[in-house]
């Protein structure tokens, strides 16, 4: 385990503190009263010893003090129970709020470079676990611990012979349930390894049912479904039936220590050397239950533990992950020490200042690159000792084959990833002085990949300026050749778009994109791939607006079909990592160099 | 889930003696108050060492007993559960291999993977509680209620009155907080939802500087979380004090009425005892119940699920006049919509296309390209008009029999794990190494496969993730080609080739229609343009019919398709 994990749990549960010695304090009242109760009772059988023999007015003061044990147990468990929902609620709903603040100060290398599925599975999975298995667990140990020891403190107080025979058999149950769980632990990774086999099959066989109907392979994906069905159902049923054991032997084992708390418990009653009352074998016999409950209870909890701390670990690994050097300050940061709050609300008095500075700096739009290298990985190189001279105002077109580094120079130009030599200036001034977000908001970007959040069609469009008026946003659709199909959705531009756009298809998102830049009034344009799942004939329609965008911009544009960027002012051809020509279309075309080749495969 | 209790009949032995093995072991356990009782009573009393020891071993005796129901009523419920579970995803996957075109899409890949997974899951451990405890847990608070009245009829009455209001408590809160619990559950999905558009977004958001409100929105997402987890957490938290106080309450009340009993010698302090430890087996069972239900409830709802989809009529009509073989094929004022689609996908389509004869397709996204490719191949039917096959209408034929003449290249290209080899045989099953190098020649694919180390017999992963987006498209193309087809469908399935691979495998689709009908879609008018027959889409009307020279001539749309892909034609072949 890395050793950090427990200092920042404990940073974590430090702001609860209050609410944690609460809940244990509440634990410990409702733990005295819960083995309270028995003692009282067996008390009041004690008073109730046959006909005639009946102390009914000791019964009576027994019963009203049972009744108030019941009631301050009643309300410490409850005031118990919310002080525990309520630490799982804080915790929980901080570490989330700390992991959203690290993803927008993760480099995008880190984002690129790691599963979407796993980081939200680290955020969402592994706190609840975590929570619920380190902070329901801890209270749960504590009191079945606290139980435990009550137990054998009462216990030993009435009887020591009768409590030993609990104490020397209880242990058995542990016994046999750890060795069902360990005999088990095999047959439940042989059921994972087949359902993972099924579910496999499924998610190829499924996910592709209209070739498979296509190819009329219906009958023999079926058989083979049934082989893996069949295997995962025998496995599954060993697994099952075995670790199902677990409750019935400790319940047997429970039974055994009753059996001999009876036994034992009515010779000592008999004896009149250890002078036990019926009253007191009832009590016993009541705790021999108890006792063994909290063991059962205990083993399961240590592996909800376990797990829980294995959650946290990859939690905290995620939030200590190295950040951007120069990452966006998040205003209301959830910072439970005085002291890092204090440094938050300096940053954010910087900021609010860079902020206004933004607002009146306009940029030109002059670009230069100077001998810049970059490579994703050190050992494979891409783009090296690269130029490049941008005037104010120029459209600068980007082609070449896949893997050129294309999209790389997009990166770079954003900052999405540093370059590791070199500089790009903007305006004169190194970007890597300025502030990302800065950088960023002089640039208006569309992507191949289409990425809308799940909200109205309008929040959608108006991502960039959520102020814009309706006029506004229909105008930018309109511009964007989006106005059309927006109208004829169900709602309008009131329409729900689904979790990845769902609802779309993916020339319409690439649509809702533009939209989303005709909308903002950047300095400067970056198009990737913005118009590669148009087809062509919408493509040319939206190129005039493009046009009239791009007028007096500096633009950057990357694409694959050589028609989207014919009126380029000046047209890069890349090449691994390389600028190989340079030139308007015609001059390149007249070169009749890898250019031309392009374009003639393209065309011809 | 009745609809899906037909999938235990296999299992109805296990289904009756689970339940029962759990019922005997109750039993026993029912039993051992009225032993300690007794051995109070009788043994205590008089002094009778042997009595209490033999009690003790009838203790030992009943609990081992009762073990060994235990074990056997684990393995039957166990098992009933497990074949159950095996037989509905047997049925799940069953319905979802006869589902046509049109039904397949009315559920959705993700939803359909999910009935057959998670949700199948989620039944059996339903039923295997259910055969486990749904009977023990009533039948030991009722029972525990009976033995109470052979105790002392009066005691009983307290037993009486304590369950129902226990059962209602227990429910209570049951039934306020599932409802709440779902709701909290969606506040989860918000925010799962939000976390991943945090990540598959950020470059959008970086660009336009909105972490900040991205980050704001989410703290409202989680604040609304947090809100109704606590909301939630509320309800529950009555649940054991008030079940805690009700029993104890319970038990002093017995204790103050048995004072009476025992008085007046009616009970004994045994049979006291007895009654008190009824009690406290009643809560032991309610908690054990409540928590049961939660599960079941949730395993309920998965049930439900399942049972609409397989509730659904799905296959097609079969019968009709086998076809054997297709030479000509005609739409009659075709028009198609889709299920609970606005508007029409095609609209009054009419052209014929006969053996020998390369059609294009060639239209804008969305404008029914592949709608009408899948009519074509009678994966849909026309909801007006009619599709001709030999000049005979198509819906009076055997449509398993029409198919099986067709060869699809579809629009994905998807190939399945195990080797190259076993995906060409999906197209043929009994192909030989020759006509798999054919038809992978006809593809462009028979150079790479070449080189490959173990050439036909070379892994492929999943989804073919191990080949090149245009690898996959040309080996897609193979398996097709490899079939003894009548008619050829292309779903623009050449997007990822460069234009020189494109051409070679052009020549291939030329040799491959001499004998039968080509179906070519695509968005790229050089893929099309020396099609025999071209038919221009736009917005699903049939806009231009003909070939290319005729089209430049006479159709708008073809023509600005055809200048926004060629727009200086004379400049390259002069430059």
């Amino acid at each position: 385990m890395r050793k950090n994990t427990l200092y920042m749990i404990f940073k974590y549960i430090k702001a609860n503190t209050v609410l944690l010695m609460l809940s244990l304090l509440l634990a410990l009242i409702t733990v005295a009263g819960t083995l309270l109760l028995p003692i009282l009772t067996g008390k009041g059988v004690d008073l109730i010893l046959g006909p005639g023999n009946v102390d009914y007015e000791g019964v009576l003061a027994l019963i009203t003090f049972a009744a108030v044990v019941i009631g301050i147990t009643m309300i410490a468990q409850f005031l118990m129970n919310l002080c525990n929902n309520r630490m799982v609620a804080n915790v929980v709903e901080r570490m989330r709020r700390d992991a959203i603040r690290k993803i927008q100060h993760l480099p995008i290398r880190y984002v690129d470079g790691n599963a979407y599925g796993k980081v939200v599975n680290c955020i969402i999975a592994d706190v609840d676990t975590f929570s619920e298995g380190l902070l329901m667990g801890f209270s749960q140990i504590f009191t079945g611990v606290l139980t435990i020891l009550g137990t054998l403190v009462f216990m030993f107080t009435i009887d020591v012979k009768v409590t030993l025979i609990v104490v020397l058999v209880t242990p058995l149950s542990f016994f046999v349930a750890g060795f069902v769980s360990k005999k088990t632990f095999t047959m439940f990774t042989a059921q994972s390894k087949a359902r993972g086999a099924l579910t496999g099959f499924i998610d190829e066989m499924v996910g592709n049912q209209k070739i498979v109907r296509a190819f009329g392979r219906e009958e023999e994906s079926m058989e083979q479904f049934e082989i893996l069905n069949d295997e995962l159902q025998k496995v599954s049923l060993k697994a099952i039936f075995f670790s199902s054991l677990t409750n019935p032997s400790t319940r047997f084992i429970n039974a055994l220590v009753y059996a001999g708390v009876g036994v034992f418990g009515a010779f000592c009653v008999m004896d009149p050397e250890t002078a036990m009352t019926v009253g007191e074998l009832s009590c016993f016999l009541s705790y021999a239950n108890q006792y063994t409950k909290p063991f059962n209870e205990i083993s399961g909890v240590i592996a909800e533990f376990q797990n829980a701390l294995a959650c946290a670990n990859h939690f905290f690994a995620f939030l200590e992950e190295e950040e951007e050097k120069d990452a966006v300050d998040l205003l209301h940061q959830v910072v439970s020490d005085a002291e890092e709050r204090k440094e938050s609300k300096g940053n954010a008095a910087t900021e609010d200042k860079n902020a206004a500075k933004t607002a009146e700096e306009k940029k030109q739009g002059s670009v230069e690159i100077r001998n810049v290298t970059f490579s994703y990985a050190p050992e494979q190189k891409l783009i090296e000792n690269f130029s490049l001279k941008v005037s104010p105002g120029e459209r600068v077109a980007i082609v070449g084959p896949t893997g050129c580094g294309k999209t790389t120079l997009i990166n770079l130009l954003m900052r999405f990833y540093d370059v590791k030599n070199g500089e790009i200036l903007l305006d004169g001034t190194e970007i890597q002085e300025m502030d990302r977000q800065e950088l960023r908001s002089h640039y208006g970007m569309v992507l191949q990949e289409t990425w809308l959040k799940k909200g109205t069609i309008r929040e959608n469009i108006a991502f960039g300026r959520p102020e814009a008026t309706q006029e506004e946003v229909e105008a930018a659709a309109r511009k964007a050749h989006a106005h059309g199909f927006i109208s004829r959705m169900p709602n309008g531009y009131d329409t729900m778009i689904l979790e990845d756009g769902g609802n779309l298809s993916n020339g319409q998102k690439q649509l809702l994109c533009i939209a989303r830049i005709m909308l903002t009034d950047p300095e400067m344009l970056i198009l990737d791939e913005a118009t590669s799942s148009i087809d062509t004939r919408t493509e040319l329609k939206i190129q005039d607006a493009f046009a009239t965008l791009m007028e007096g911009r500096t633009s950057f544009i990357v694409a694959h079909r050589l028609s989207t960027i014919r009126n380029a002012d000046t047209i890069l051809v890349m090449k691994n990592g390389n600028v190989i020509e340079q030139g308007n279309h015609e001059e390149l075309l007249a070169r009749k160099g890898f250019y031309y080749e392009l374009y003639q495969a393209q065309w011809a | 889930m009745k609809k899906l209790l037909c999938y235990l009949k296999d299992y109805k032995k296990e289904t009756v003696l689970g339940p029962l093995f759990k019922l005997l072991e109750a039993s026993f356990e029912l039993f051992v108050p009225l032993v300690m009782a007794a051995i109070i009573d009788v043994g205590i009393v008089n002094q009778d060492l042997p009595y209490i020891l033999k009690m003790g071993g009838v203790l030992v005796i009943l609990a081992f007993i009762g073990f060994v129901c235990a074990v056997f009523a684990q393995f039957f419920a166990a098992k009933a559960a497990v074949g159950f579970a095996a037989n509905v995803r047997k049925a799940i996957f069953d319905n979802i291999q006869k589902r046509t075109y049109s039904q397949m899409d009315s559920f959705g890949t993700s939803t359909m993977i999910n009935r057959l997974t998670a949700d199948v899951n989620q039944v059996q451990t339903g039923v295997n509680l259910v055969l486990r405890l749904f009977l023990r847990s009533p039948f030991i608070v009722f029972g525990a209620m009976i033995m109470a009245f052979t105790v002392d009829v009066k005691g009983a009455l307290i037993f009486v009155v304590t369950i129902p209001l226990l059962a209602v408590v227990v429910f209570t809160i049951l039934l306020v907080s599932i409802p709440l619990y779902k709701k909290v559950q969606n506040a989860l999905d918000a925010v799962v939802t939000k976390t991943r558009e945090n990540l598959t977004g950020i470059r959008v958001i970086r660009a336009f500087s909105m972490e900040e409100k991205e980050v704001a929105d989410y703290d409202d997402k989680v604040a609304v979380y947090k809100h109704l987890q606590l909301f939630a957490g509320r309800v529950g938290a009555f649940m054991n004090p008030v079940t805690f106080t009700i029993v104890n309450v319970a038990t002093l009340f017995i204790l103050w009425q048995g004072a009476g009993q025992v008085d007046t010698g009616v009970l004994t302090q045994g049979e006291l005892i007895a009654l008190v430890n009824y009690m406290a087996q009643i809560l032991v069972e309610l908690i054990k119940l409540a928590n049961l239900i939660i599960t079941v409830t949730r395993s309920l709802a998965g049930a439900d699920r399942i049972a609409d989809m397989l509730e659904e009529k799905v296959g097609e009509e079969n019968g009709g006049e086998a076809v054997e073989g297709v030479k000509e094929i005609t739409f009659r004022n075709v028009s198609f919509r889709y299920k609970n689609a606005g508007a029409d996908a095609l609209q009054n389509l009419s052209f014929t296309v006969k053996k020998g004869d390369i059609v294009g397709i060639i239209g804008g996204t969305g404008s029914g390209k592949t709608t009408l490719v899948n009519l074509a191949a009678g994966f849909y039917q026309a909801t007006d008009g009619e599709v001709l096959v030999n000049g005979k209408a198509l819906c009076d034929k055997d449509l398993a029999t029409y198919r099986e003449h067709f060869s699809m290249v579809p629009q994905t290209a998807v190939l399945f794990s195990g080797t190259i080899k076993e995906n060409l045989q999906w197209g043929k099953e009994n192909a030989t190494e020759e006509e798999m190098w054919h038809a992978l020649t006809l593809a462009d694919a028979a150079e790479f496969t070449q080189k490959k180390e173990k050439g036909l017999d070379s892994e492929v992963l999943q989804g073919g993730k191990n080949f090149s987006g245009g690898q996959r498209q040309r080996l897609s193309m193979a398996r097709s080609f490899i079939k003894d087809a009548d008619v050829f469908v292309l779903d623009d399935s050449t997007s990822a080739l460069d234009y020189a691979t494109e051409a070679r495998v052009r020549q291939g689709i030329r040799k491959l229609s001499e004998d039968s009908i080509c179906f070519i879609v695509s968005q790229r008018a050089a893929s099309i343009m020396d099609a025999d027959l071209i038919l221009v889409l736009d917005n699903g009307e049939l806009v231009g019919k003909g070939v290319h020279k005729e089209l430049l001539a006479d159709c708008s749309v073809y023509r600005e398709i055809y200048s926004s892909q060629f727009p200086l034609e004379e400049e390259v072949q002069h430059a």
